[in-house]
């Protein structure tokens, strides 16, 4: 299963970066890094990062999220290497405070500054999850009945920790925020999000 | 008319209110737009926006600013004070400017050179919240799109600056940054995807480019105001988790070329009418 899926999205990325970089004019990345740095004058300071980009951003950006392999590998070793573990070993924590969280799209906005409370992982603003909410995006898979088609293996919970922790690590350049390495969400926070998903109480998996 | 309005009003507020009838009211909210819709085609000045474009050709002609000047010298393109015609061959690029500019950007540069406003000043609360009328500036550009109704988007990007200011604008389309890592691909990159239940446009294909660039600016019924291009800019940009995009920007005007050189041939439809 999971090897079809990287055989597919390598056969798709070697197709598509090809014929992504043939069509694009060039454009020289430091002038429009000096754009950007001149658009956003009321940055406060510290939201300088959020005008530059890291490695990996700069990677997916110049090639239409389908880098060759041997990036591909880059970014997946990469990215991997900045998931950090719960210190006590346990992944799955409380799947109410996850459905909250999954509903909460609070945070991060320049009209959320300073922050007022705990940021949200807004994950119904792509993915299908509960099947009470009906009001859910489309950018990503459906999540229904995660844990249960996965047979609640306590495996499945590390590899979903890692999942949400930074997305890359399995797909690069996913459309799926790096919610532990880019700081959006705690520890604790991802954990409640895997229980809502994982754990057998939770009503996605009913 | 008033109380068909009214009505996708109550419907787009009811929409926001439950989760679990959301679908079906959205499925009413997008049904009463479109009867809203047939009726401005058979009844054009029912469209809200239009008292904004009405009020912005007023603005237009009004001497104002500390030169106390009105704006009809400013030369959107096809020469001093002609309107006419001009939104369609927008943005541009203006030797007297040495830069490619679209319509707020051009406006920006007559109020300060003309009317002899002061660029900062302009700039600073440009966007209107919900609720309030659309600032002078969004008025203005309102008329000057409606005046341009019915044509095709026919900008020539012909000159080196303005095909660099396509391909810069390309470039921003897919340059992710900010802690969610999004660009604009991110939404707006593939066709009938939904951030919850708003339906994201295909904004890199021509045909979805044709459809919705010619409706702004647009009378928003969520937020019951004109909202402009720029302002578009602005906002997503904030769902990005950006700062705050300066209006008149390299970086907006680079945008606002890509998406209107993608809807090239595409027909005017301003202003346009949006959820
Ligand atoms: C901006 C969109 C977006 C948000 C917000 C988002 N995701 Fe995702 N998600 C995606 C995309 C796109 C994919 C597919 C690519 C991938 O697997 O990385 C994905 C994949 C996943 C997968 C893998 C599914 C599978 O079948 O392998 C899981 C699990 C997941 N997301 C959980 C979450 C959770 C939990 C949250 C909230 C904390 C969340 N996502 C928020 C876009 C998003
Ligand atoms: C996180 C998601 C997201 C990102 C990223 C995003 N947008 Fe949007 N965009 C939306 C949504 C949602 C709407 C529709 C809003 C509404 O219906 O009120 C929208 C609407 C638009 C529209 C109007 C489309 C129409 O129907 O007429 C344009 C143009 C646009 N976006 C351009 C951009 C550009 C350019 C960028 C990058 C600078 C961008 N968007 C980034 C979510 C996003």
């Amino acid at each position: 299963m999971k090897k079809t899926t990287l055989l597919i999205a390598a056969f798709v990325v070697g197709i598509t970066s090809a014929a992504w970089s043939q069509q694009k004019p060039a454009v020289d990345p430091a002038k429009v890094d000096a754009m950007v740095k001149k658009a956003f004058p009321g940055a406060p300071e510290d939201w300088a990062p959020r005008l530059s980009q890291d490695e990996t951003m700069k990677v997916c950006s110049a090639t239409g999220n389908s880098p060759p392999k041997a990036q591909a590998d880059a970014i997946m070793k990469r990215e991997r290497a900045s998931i950090e573990y719960p210190a006590d070993g346990k992944f799955v924590g409380d799947w109410k405070k996850g459905e909250a969280l999954a509903q909460n799209g609070y945070g991060m906005r320049f009209t959320d500054y300073p922050p007022a409370r705990a940021t949200g992982g807004n994950c119904y603003a792509c993915h299908q999850i509960s099947a009470k909410e009906l009001s859910y995006g489309t950018l990503g898979p459906s999540l229904q009945q995660y844990g249960k088609l996965r047979d609640f293996k306590e495996a499945e919970a590390k590899i979903l920790y890692e999942k949400i922790y930074n997305s890359h690590a399995t797909i690069p350049c996913s459309n799926m925020p790096r919610f532990g390495s880019n700081k959006i969400l705690t520890i604790d926070q991802i954990k409640d999000a895997v229980a809502l998903l994982m754990d057998p109480e939770s009503p996605i998996n009913k | 008319m008033q109380a068909l309005f009214s009505m996708l009003i109550v419907a787009a507020c009811a929409m926001f209110a439950t989760a679990n009838t959301v679908s079906a009211q959205d499925a009413e909210t997008e049904k009463a737009i479109e009867k809203y819709r047939a009726m401005l085609r058979e009844d054009p000045w029912s469209n809200p926006g239009l008292l904004d474009a009405d009020r912005g050709e007023a603005l237009w002609k009004t001497a104002r600013g500390p030169s106390k000047a009105s704006l009809e010298k400013c030369d959107l393109g096809k020469g001093p004070g002609i309107v006419d015609g001009a939104f369609a061959e927008l943005p541009r690029y203006f030797d007297d400017a040495k830069q490619v500019m679209d319509v707020e950007a051009r406006l920006l540069w007559c109020m300060e050179k003309l009317q002899g406003f002061t660029r900062a000043d302009v700039v600073k609360r440009i966007h209107p919240g919900g609720g309030a009328p659309v600032k002078e500036l969004g008025a203005i550009a309102t008329w000057i799109a409606n005046k341009s109704s019915g044509m095709k988007f026919a900008a020539k990007f012909d000159k080196p600056q303005e095909k660099e200011v396509v391909a810069v604008g390309d470039n921003l389309f897919h340059r992710r940054s900010g802690p969610f890592d999004f660009s604009c691909s991110t939404c707006h990159a593939a066709e009938g995807l939904r951030i919850r239940l708003q339906g994201l446009p295909f904004l890199e294909n021509k045909e979805a480019a044709k459809k919705v660039v010619g409706e702004w600016p647009a009378y928003r019924v969520s937020s019951t105001h004109v909202m402009t291009m720029q302002h578009r800019m602005y906002d997503c940009y904030w769902q990005m988790r950006m700062p705050e995009l300066e209006m008149g920007s390299d970086v907006s005007v680079a945008l606002i070329a890509y998406l209107t050189k993608n809807a090239e041939g595409g027909e005017i439809n301003a202003p346009g009418l949006k959820r």
